[in-house]
């Protein structure tokens, strides 16, 4: 008996490890591996293809932030990221508290808003430049209509451009931050909503002071998923206007690509990337951290 | 068993000697009339027992052909033959992965008869590298003739009398200069007008890339001019693509558009004839010379197995029925000078004439917007400051100031 136990939980042991050591080993050589070689390659002179016989040590840093594409990509950064973070999170409350307020054909609204992300960016951003385009899209149509001096071109414009990939970024994801507070306001315990109302709170107090700080894990998760689509941002930038007007709508992810790719500077594309990840990393390990820390104390 | 082995030995023999009789050719030549013109080559090579496999890669005027060869070069197993352009040809040739047509080049004598400047492409240390396709020239004006006789009816010679004919366009009413505001397009512009304001001036400035002719008074005058062309240009041209640009030329919504020869197969294809329809002069005080690109096939290293296939290409590529047939598709100039001028409209003849006499007169530039004058991080960083310029974030004085650091910066 004894003995035909042995193996069976050896095999119990080794199972689990030996089905998720192919994975791990592909993620470790195809994630890690690959982002050891990315910094490595920033410290390198590679130009066309990689080369690691030349080091320049931080040359690439340097030249990268004396690069004024740079600082547009960041300072675009800047500006999407706020906007992009905050109006998503607003408006995706706002929606989610509106429809749950147990109105008649939630099942046929909440689908409505969350379609947008099933979209592709690409798909949303070549959509939103032909609706913004003052040619043929929204400037058209409503001159067409009769309100001959209506004008629209922010898309056209190098001071306004970035905002356009904002609109198009919120409608593309605050169904998605919606359907994340609704499932979090579904949670809410019913008895101290119930508690409260006898209390005689108000429906604003009843928000204002219990449900929406009860959506703080809610709020953080929405936050780190929207703030690292936000650096990462490429796609939406490049359907709609592929850095233009001029350079006004470079984002660090474009130049990553522009550089690596388009004008044969390998080492600078990798000194961009491996800054990117330091953003990323910035936001993600204190959200894991406070994960961890949670998951200890309950 | 032994029988099996026979087989499979035959089997690999027989694979061996297909190999020997393929030519495997990357390019980005997809749309309509460019792959026409392509297939001429294809043709030919098939008639002489050499299999073409395709691997053509559209997109980003050669930058997604670039990666991919990136990755097949990495691994090991480039592709034979390989379009490209200009310093990319020197930046390939430099990693040592290039092949050698000396034995082609010398039978034939492609010394004498393919223009020095473009030999500074298709050799690296004195070998041949690359077969040159054609040759594109950049500083080209596209006019629309009914607005041209609206406006006077005078093809512009100088800056001046341009100025004269735009403001004339204007009043009549239409945009007169259909442009497309992406990187590229403005520095196409760029290039014309800096040649216009000398030709030592270009050569000092985008060739040697003096930087005291990059930080000059002339340089400002130069963004200056740009600065007026950009009055003459639609609102709503940012973004737009180069042959929606030329479109607007054809229906006559636009005067003219400042576009390499490329943009006369988008008239050719409207049924448009050239001096009757539209009009091709050179950008007003340029004509004599001429600022080129030049398409080439790069030969990679390849096996000894593939290497006659790669010669036969190369000796074909240059052949002149060859040049002829491909060029008159394609609307630009064959790549050697002695090809007969017989089946090329007037737009390619004065075309060739000019390239002739420019080369003959040391007046054969290089374009600079297209990757012909400098490499590729130089042209890049002129495409940043040209674009910012033209898009009204700088005045002429910082551009040009701008356009020094940015050329220095990226020298090093």
């Amino acid at each position: 008996m004894a003995r035909a136990q042995h193996p069976r939980s050896i095999l119990q042991e080794w199972l689990p490890r030996l089905v998720l050591a192919p994975s791990f080993a592909v993620v470790l050589l195809f994630v890690y591996g690959f982002i050891l070689f990315t910094g490595v390659l920033s410290f390198t002179g590679s130009k066309l293809l990689p080369d690691l016989t030349t080091w320049v040590g931080l040359g690439n840093y340097q030249r990268l932030f004396n690069h004024p594409n740079w600082w547009t990509a960041l300072a675009n950064l800047g500006i999407f990221g706020t906007l992009y973070i905050v109006i998503c999170s607003v408006l995706g409350l706002g929606l989610a508290i509106l429809l749950d307020q147990k109105i008649r054909g939630e099942g046929v609204l909440r689908p409505i808003y969350l379609y947008p992300m099933a979209l592709s960016f690409i798909v949303t951003g070549v959509a939103w430049k032909w609706f913004l385009d003052p040619g043929i899209g929204l400037e058209h149509v409503i001159r067409s209509l009769g309100w001959e001096s209506f004008s629209f071109r922010w898309i056209k414009d190098g001071r306004f451009a970035i905002y356009t990939i904002v609109i198009a970024a919120i409608w593309q994801s605050s169904g998605f931050v919606m359907a994340m507070f609704l499932a979090g306001l579904r949670g809410v315990d019913n008895e101290i909503v119930k508690a409260a109302q006898i209390d005689g709170a108000s429906n604003w107090t009843l928000y204002r002071r219990i449900i929406i700080p009860l959506m703080r894990p809610v709020f953080l998760s929405a936050f780190v998923v929207l703030a690292h689509l936000a650096i990462k941002s490429y796609d939406l930038v490049v359907a709609m206007t592929d850095g233009g007007p001029g350079t006004a709508t470079w984002t660090p992810a474009l130049f990553m690509q522009k550089f690596t790719f388009g004008r044969n500077e390998m080492g600078m594309g990798a000194a961009s990337a491996i800054i990117m990840l330091m953003m990323i990393s910035a936001i993600i390990v204190p959200y894991l951290y406070s994960e961890l820390a949670g998951g200890r104390r309950t | 068993m032994r029988r099996f082995l026979l087989t499979t030995a035959a089997i690999f023999g027989l694979t061996a000697m297909a190999h020997a009789q393929e030519v495997e050719v990357l390019h980005w030549w997809t749309s309509g009339g460019e792959a026409a013109a392509l297939n001429v080559l294809k043709k030919k090579l098939e008639s002489q027992g050499v299999t073409w496999k395709d691997m053509p890669v559209a997109g980003g005027g050669g930058d997604a052909a670039m990666t991919a060869l990136r990755a097949r070069v990495t691994a090991g197993d480039p592709p034979t033959a390989v379009q490209a352009l200009g310093f990319d040809i020197t930046d390939w040739a430099k990693q040592g992965v290039v092949g050698d047509l000396g034995e082609v080049a010398t039978k034939e004598g492609w010394d004498k008869v393919i223009p020095a400047a473009l030999q500074k492409f298709s050799k690296y240390d004195g070998k041949w590298i690359a077969a040159p396709v054609n040759v594109h020239s950049t500083n080209w004006v596209w006019i629309n003739k009914a607005a041209l006789d609206a406006a006077g009816g005078k093809a512009p010679a100088t800056w001046d009398e341009l100025v004269a004919v735009l403001d004339k366009m204007k009043a009549n009413g239409i945009t007169p200069v259909a442009h497309g505001g992406q990187a590229w397009q403005d520095a196409t512009i760029f290039d014309a007008v800096v040649l216009s304001l000398g030709t030592d001036f270009y050569k000092a400035a985008f060739i040697d890339l003096d930087p005291k002719a990059l930080d000059s008074d002339k340089m400002v005058q130069a963004f200056d001019r740009m600065a007026k062309l950009r009055s003459y240009v639609d609102d709503n041209f940012s973004g737009r693509d180069w042959n929606l640009a030329s479109a607007m030329v054809i229906e006559g919504k636009a005067g003219m558009q400042f576009m390499g020869d490329w943009a006369k197969g988008e008239f050719l294809k409207a049924g448009k004839v050239p001096g009757k329809d539209f009009v091709c002069i050179r950008f007003p005080g340029t004509q004599g010379a001429v600022t080129f690109n030049s398409d080439q096939f790069m030969m990679f290293k390849v096996g000894e197995a593939k290497r006659k296939a790669q010669l036969q290409m190369a000796s074909d590529i240059e052949s002149p029925e060859f040049q002829s047939a491909f060029n008159v598709v394609k609307g630009s100039v064959p790549a050697r000078t002695d090809v007969p001028n017989t089946a090329f409209d007037d737009c390619g003849k004065k075309g060739m004439a000019d390239l002739a006499e420019a080369s003959k007169n040391n007046l054969l530039f290089g374009s600079m917007a297209h990757g012909h004058a400098a490499p590729a991080a130089i042209k890049n960083a002129l495409y940043d400051v040209v674009t910012r310029h033209f898009n009204g974030e700088m005045d002429s004085k910082a551009a040009a100031k701008a356009l020094a650091e940015a050329i220095a910066a990226a020298k090093g």
